[in-house]
């Protein structure tokens, strides 16, 4: 056998993890993700039936009533689906790491000098994944559908890295909400809860006009609505416009404020 | 010993760089002694799980905690570890405080839980490989580096299957050899051998004789006395939260008698008349097992037990069954405790 140990009088204890390699433990644990996601395919059907499913259904059902034909529906509800299916899927995320904490591997993660993000980081870049299946499988349904977005390639592809962003920057609420509560069918039920309002009392099926006055009132104030405003002038106008930065800034003030949370509180479980 | 396959930053030379602070050596590390803890204290809610425990490893020993289920071993271990915060009390680990110091402390301590803490959906040789990827490997060297424990530990067969698959010896195999990838000067065993068939126990046992050969402290908690007394230089005997007891395993098992006589008796009415026999002849009161008839008898001297049973069968009491045995942990226990092992109130 080869030497397996190293004294402590020989080491050189760092007080904390650089930069380059807290990147490099992300990556590596989303690499765990991501052989996690492949060995449980089962993990994308949430971001493979839903986007398959919800464009098909509400397209047929609602699209005569709310916008008098299929055709001129397609570029509320295609946007629409986009955002709701992305919500989804980042409660999948917060889920998914409540579960993964209850194992036994945790303690080894937490046990090892590495960053305390990068346990936490790891999995939601694998999820950029998830997002973006969800957010093509949407579009291109869409489009055989008979969606002819007006942005064109550049306003599509806008509005798909949007989507993206948006549904990742969401993500980090539910892995503090992960490390916080103390099941997954907590994390589920609670995103339920902030989720299902959220996104059916926005514009994400109906236009605003429709709605009552105080609800209107609500809508418009939605996180959920001016992300959606903010996706359907770069895919159906091809414009970027201001409600794209707000959306934007939006979503990097979600994040600094519970990326810090998230890694905060799940130093402190241990 | 190639340089390249390390984790740990050997100081190289006196010669450091203090430019980089966040490679700089943080505090000179004590190397006498591996953990020096005092008044311990963990709490849950209303539940003091740890009561305020002393405890001084030294470095390059076995250290042994023994204790029942329930006693507060796991959680003890999980403070030194950095995994439980410290409630109360204050841990040293080579002389760097570890409530202060947490990522350094992680830099010095191996750990193998109760329950392997190895990941399921990976196979053996992807999990070795991520966890030193993670400790900051190169990947190549993390490969060859996982390569060579898997070797070490018998599982180069084992090395692609995923974990799921594997039995519970196998588990805990790879556990401790993932917790030997940075090579850490300081190994938590948490209960390694419970639960494993005899032979996966003496090949453990083997292990972990190697690793403290190679330089290793140890510091595992047992439920066994055998087991602390086969492995472990110093024992300390943790009841409800409290060290009870600390010594060589001699030390401990003199305190009940190098060995034990059990005798069942067949008329369980004649137990007092037989104890005071037993007496006459040692000089202490036996304990009465819990069944009725039933009792264990501490000899300073295994050939009295000759003595007792002549003196039983003069006396015409009858017995069904005799043996003489090591005491096991539930007479040192009584011996210490005064009480039997009985299950205390779950542990958090």
């Amino acid at each position: 056998m080869s030497t397996m140990i190293i004294p402590a009088a020989g080491r050189r204890l760092t007080p904390h993890t650089p930069l380059s390699e807290t990147v490099s433990q992300t990556f590596s644990m989303a690499w765990r993700a991501l052989k996690k996601m492949q060995r449980n395919p089962e993990q994308f059907f949430d971001v493979i039936i839903q986007p398959l499913l919800f464009t098909a259904m509400f397209t047929y059902i609602f699209g005569g009533a709310i916008a008098g034909n299929v055709q001129s529906y397609l570029p509320i509800i295609i946007t629409g689906i986009m955002v709701q299916t992305s919500l989804t899927a980042c409660m999948a995320t917060g889920t998914q790491l409540r579960e993964d904490m209850e194992k036994g591997v945790f303690d080894r993660f937490r046990s090892l000098p590495m960053a305390r993000i990068a346990p936490l980081a790891g999995p939601m870049v694998a999820d950029l994944l998830r997002f973006g299946i969800a957010a093509t499988l949407t579009i291109v349904t869409g489009l055989i559908m008979g969606y002819r977005p007006g942005g064109g390639v550049a306003g599509v592809l806008a509005g798909w890295l949007l989507v993206v962003v948006a549904g990742w920057s969401l993500s980090w609420i539910f892995a503090w909400l992960g490390t916080l509560l103390r099941t997954a069918q907590a994390v589920q039920g609670v995103g339920m809860m902030v989720m299902f309002p959220l996104t059916f009392l926005s514009n994400a099926f109906v236009p605003l006009t429709t709605l009552p006055g105080w609800l209107q009132a609500f809508v418009k104030v939605n996180p959920v609505t001016l992300v959606i405003d903010a996706i359907r002038d770069l895919m159906n106008r091809g414009e970027l416009t201001g409600k794209v930065g707000w959306a934007v800034l939006g979503c990097a003030v979600v994040v600094a404020i519970f990326a810090p949370l998230a890694v905060s509180s799940y130093s402190r479980k241990a | 010993m190639n340089s390249v396959q390390t984790t740990a930053r050997p100081a190289a030379g006196s010669a450091t760089a203090s430019a980089a602070g966040s490679t700089q050596r943080v505090r000179a590390v004590d190397s006498e002694l591996a953990v020096s803890a005092t008044g311990l204290v963990k709490r849950f809610g209303e539940v003091t799980a740890v009561d305020g425990i002393d405890l001084t490893v030294r470095t390059g020993e076995v250290f042994g905690v023994l204790g029942p289920n329930g006693a507060g071993k796991t959680t003890m271990l999980r403070m030194l570890t950095t995994l439980l915060p410290i409630d109360g009390g204050s841990a040293r680990v080579f002389g760097v405080d570890v409530a202060s110091a947490p990522h350094q402390i992680r830099q010095l301590v191996g750990v193998t839980g109760q329950y392997a803490s190895v990941d399921e959906n990976l196979t053996a040789a992807e999990n070795l490989w991520l966890i030193g990827r993670l400790l900051g490997l190169p990947s190549k060297a993390a490969r060859a580096r996982a390569r060579e424990l898997l070797g070490q530990f018998g599982l180069e067969d084992a090395a692609q299957r995923q974990i799921k698959h594997f039995s519970g010896g196998m588990r805990r195999r790879l556990d401790l050899a993932a917790s030997l990838i940075a090579r850490p000067p300081l190994i938590f065993l948490d209960e390694p051998t419970t639960g494993l068939d005899p032979r996966t126990r003496g090949q453990m046992w083997d292990t972990i004789r190697q690793l403290v050969r190679d330089g290793a402290t140890v510091l595992l908690t047992t439920q066994y006395l055998d087991e602390a007394d086969q492995l472990a230089d110093r024992i300390a005997v943790i009841d409800r939260g409290r060290k009870v007891a600390e010594g060589t395993p001699n030390q401990l098992k003199t305190s009940v008698g190098n060995s034990t006589l059990y005798i069942q008796l067949t008329d369980s009415n004649r137990t007092s008349e037989a104890a005071a026999l037993a007496e006459t002849i040692l000089g202490e009161p036996p304990t009465l097992t819990p069944e009725a008839g039933g009792l264990s008898i501490a000899l300073p001297d295994p050939n009295q037990a000759a003595d007792v049973l002549i003196a039983l069968r003069t006396a015409q009491i009858s017995i069904s069954t005799a043996s003489v045995r090591q005491p096991t942990l539930d007479e040192v226990f009584l011996a210490i405790t005064g009480h039997y092992t009985d299950t205390p109130s779950e542990e958090s």
